[in-house]
């Protein structure tokens, strides 16, 4: 069980290469964060775990299900990956239409329908907004109806493309715990982002992307103080690992390693 | 000295909102001044943006009252077009700032000054400076809808910073960039700052509006809940109760002085923090 990509490379149809060889693989029930510069393929990459995009070689086995054997939409409910941009796959009235969407497509009752839509919808704090329309909706906010419409289709592989992009404190601290709660439902989460401290707070798998390829796979303490790394991918070290390095406190990364080195 | 921009006591309604955004706003900026707006998403950011640049009553209409000027002058009774070289707006969805209507990402780049009418060799000779401020040589010939995210927002900046407008409101001009993208950003948005160009920035990355804001005014439930000096506001810890966060120096700042020892003054800079800590 899991994702299993191997030798995967990706040629958009105008040849430009975006992923070049990867391999790799995500356990069912892992949470994982892909983390690397503008235009480095991460989301080409994630685009191929459900296939949004097919691979010109390689193989991406889900569940033991090869992805070349499968359409999209015979994949897309297992594997539900949530766009950069909402405006991309938002397009019924009402957040509750919305979320209601791929339970009504798949013809359940009613019934199951509002369940689902009512577990989504609060889970992504959106019960008070379930009869607005999407675009009424600021963008931080727009970004959870689409969250909620990946729950409530009941994916078992969860993709998120820059999900902190835009959000506020209180909208981070809700993302990371809707990933906690997704884990503890037995998903599988896959992040894309740029905000080092979300990933710090909240993933202890890091993959890191630069120009087409893997750079490293590790976790954020072997990430955040490989300067090799960091350059390659051009990535900062987060604001409390640049000042253990100006006070050569080594290998911290969160405030609380920073406060126990300095006791 | 008078007021680049001033509201005085104003108040906002959308006409499908059902609650007032704005309950008595007022505030001077000045000449020169690098404003940040914060608060928690859904506290108006964006819609006082809107009100300074005119979006506000003219395309977005609503019940406004109060006074919103520009030198003094009322802002809602000057049409887009006369405010469209002094306000310069870059938007917060880099995905609907693009005109649409151009094939290059040069073009595009062009088009604002096209409107303004401005003559071809110095519109060229402007686009090809702005082209190499912002680094976006590689993307010159791309067609603006082909770009990635990040692409997308330079380019808006490019468009926008082509026009040469004194004032520039940027609604989250890095939202969609990596760090490094984003220090580069910051690194123009710094040049604009020493070219005495008024700013007003909406950021949630806020180690950057630490570094780079002069002044911080945060909005909370329809008001004015904070109008400081950067380092004033960024040093109270209850600023993170109302969803804006803190620079991660001035978290352990505070986590500091209630665990270790009391600091005499909680750091929101890096360069702050390695003297304290230092010493």
């Amino acid at each position: 069980m899991g994702i299993v990509i191997e030798n995967v490379i990706f040629n958009y149809p105008n040849g430009f290469c975006a992923i070049d060889d990867i391999s790799i693989s995500i356990e069912r029930g892992e949470k994982v964060a892909i983390i690397g510069q503008n235009g480095a393929g991460k989301t080409t990459f994630v685009k191929m775990m459900n296939n949004l995009l097919r691979p010109n070689s390689g193989t991406v086995i889900v569940d033991d299900i090869n992805l070349s054997d499968v359409t999209t939409a015979q994949i897309s409910k297992k594997v539900g990956y949530v766009f950069q941009n909402p405006g991309d796959q938002l397009f019924n009235s009402t957040v509750f239409a919305e979320i209601a969407y791929n339970p009504r497509y798949r013809k359940l009752p009613e019934s199951k329908v509002k369940e689902l839509v009512e577990d989504a919808a609060a889970l992504c704090g959106l019960t008070k907004y379930l009869k607005t329309n999407p675009y009424d909706l600021p963008f931080g906010l727009r970004k959870f109806v689409t969250i909620a419409c990946v729950i409530a289709m009941g994916s078992e592989y969860i993709i998120l493309d820059e999900p902190t992009a835009g959000q506020d404190l209180d909208g981070l601290k809700l993302q990371g715990d809707i990933i906690t709660e997704l884990i503890k439902r037995n998903k599988t989460v896959i992040t894309i982002t740029h905000d080092m401290e979300f990933v710090i707070d909240n993933f202890e798998r890091i993959i890191v992307m630069a120009d087409k390829k893997i750079v490293t796979d590790s976790n954020p303490h072997n990430v955040f103080w490989d300067f090799d790394v960091l350059e390659t991918a051009s990535l900062k070290q987060p604001s409390i690992c640049k000042l253990g390095n100006e006070l050569g406190i080594t290998d911290i990364v969160t405030i609380d390693e920073f406060l126990q080195k300095v006791k | 000295m008078n007021p680049v921009l001033e509201m005085k006591d104003v108040h906002f309604k959308y006409l499908i909102g059902k609650e007032k955004v704005f309950e008595g706003i007022s505030f001077k900026i000045y000449k020169g001044e690098f404003v940040s707006i914060t608060g928690r998403n859904g506290s108006g950011k964006t819609t006082l943006c809107n009100i300074l640049r005119g979006f506000i009553p003219h395309l977005n209409q609503g019940t406004l009252s109060g006074d919103i000027l520009l030198h003094g002058e009322s802002i809602p009774d000057k049409s887009l077009g006369e405010l469209a070289d002094k306000i310069g707006y870059i938007f917060q969805n880099p995905f609907i700032q693009n005109s649409g209507i151009k094939e290059t990402v040069y073009e595009e780049i062009a088009f604002g000054l096209e409107n303004l009418g401005i003559p071809r060799e110095e519109m060229i000779k402007t686009v090809d400076d702005t082209i190499k401020l912002l680094k976006i040589e590689d993307l010159r010939e791309k067609h603006p809808a082909e770009l990635s995210g990040g692409q997308r927002q330079r380019v808006a900046i490019a468009s926008i910073i082509a026009m040469d407008p004194p004032i520039l409101i940027i609604d989250e001009p890095t939202s969609q960039l990596d760090p490094k993208g984003t220090e580069e950003i910051f690194e123009i948005i710094k040049l604009l700052k020493e070219q005495k160009k008024t700013i007003i920035l909406v950021e949630h990355k806020i180690d950057q509006v630490a570094e780079y804001a002069s002044r911080i005014i945060m909005l909370e439930d329809k008001k004015i809940l904070f109008d400081g000096t950067t380092n004033e506001i960024l040093s109270k810890e209850e600023v993170m109760t109302y969803g804006t966060n803190l620079p991660q120096v001035a978290k352990l700042g505070i986590k500091y002085s209630k665990e270790v020892k009391k600091l005499e003054k909680i750091p929101t800079v890096l360069e702050e923090a390695v003297k304290i800590f230092k010493g």
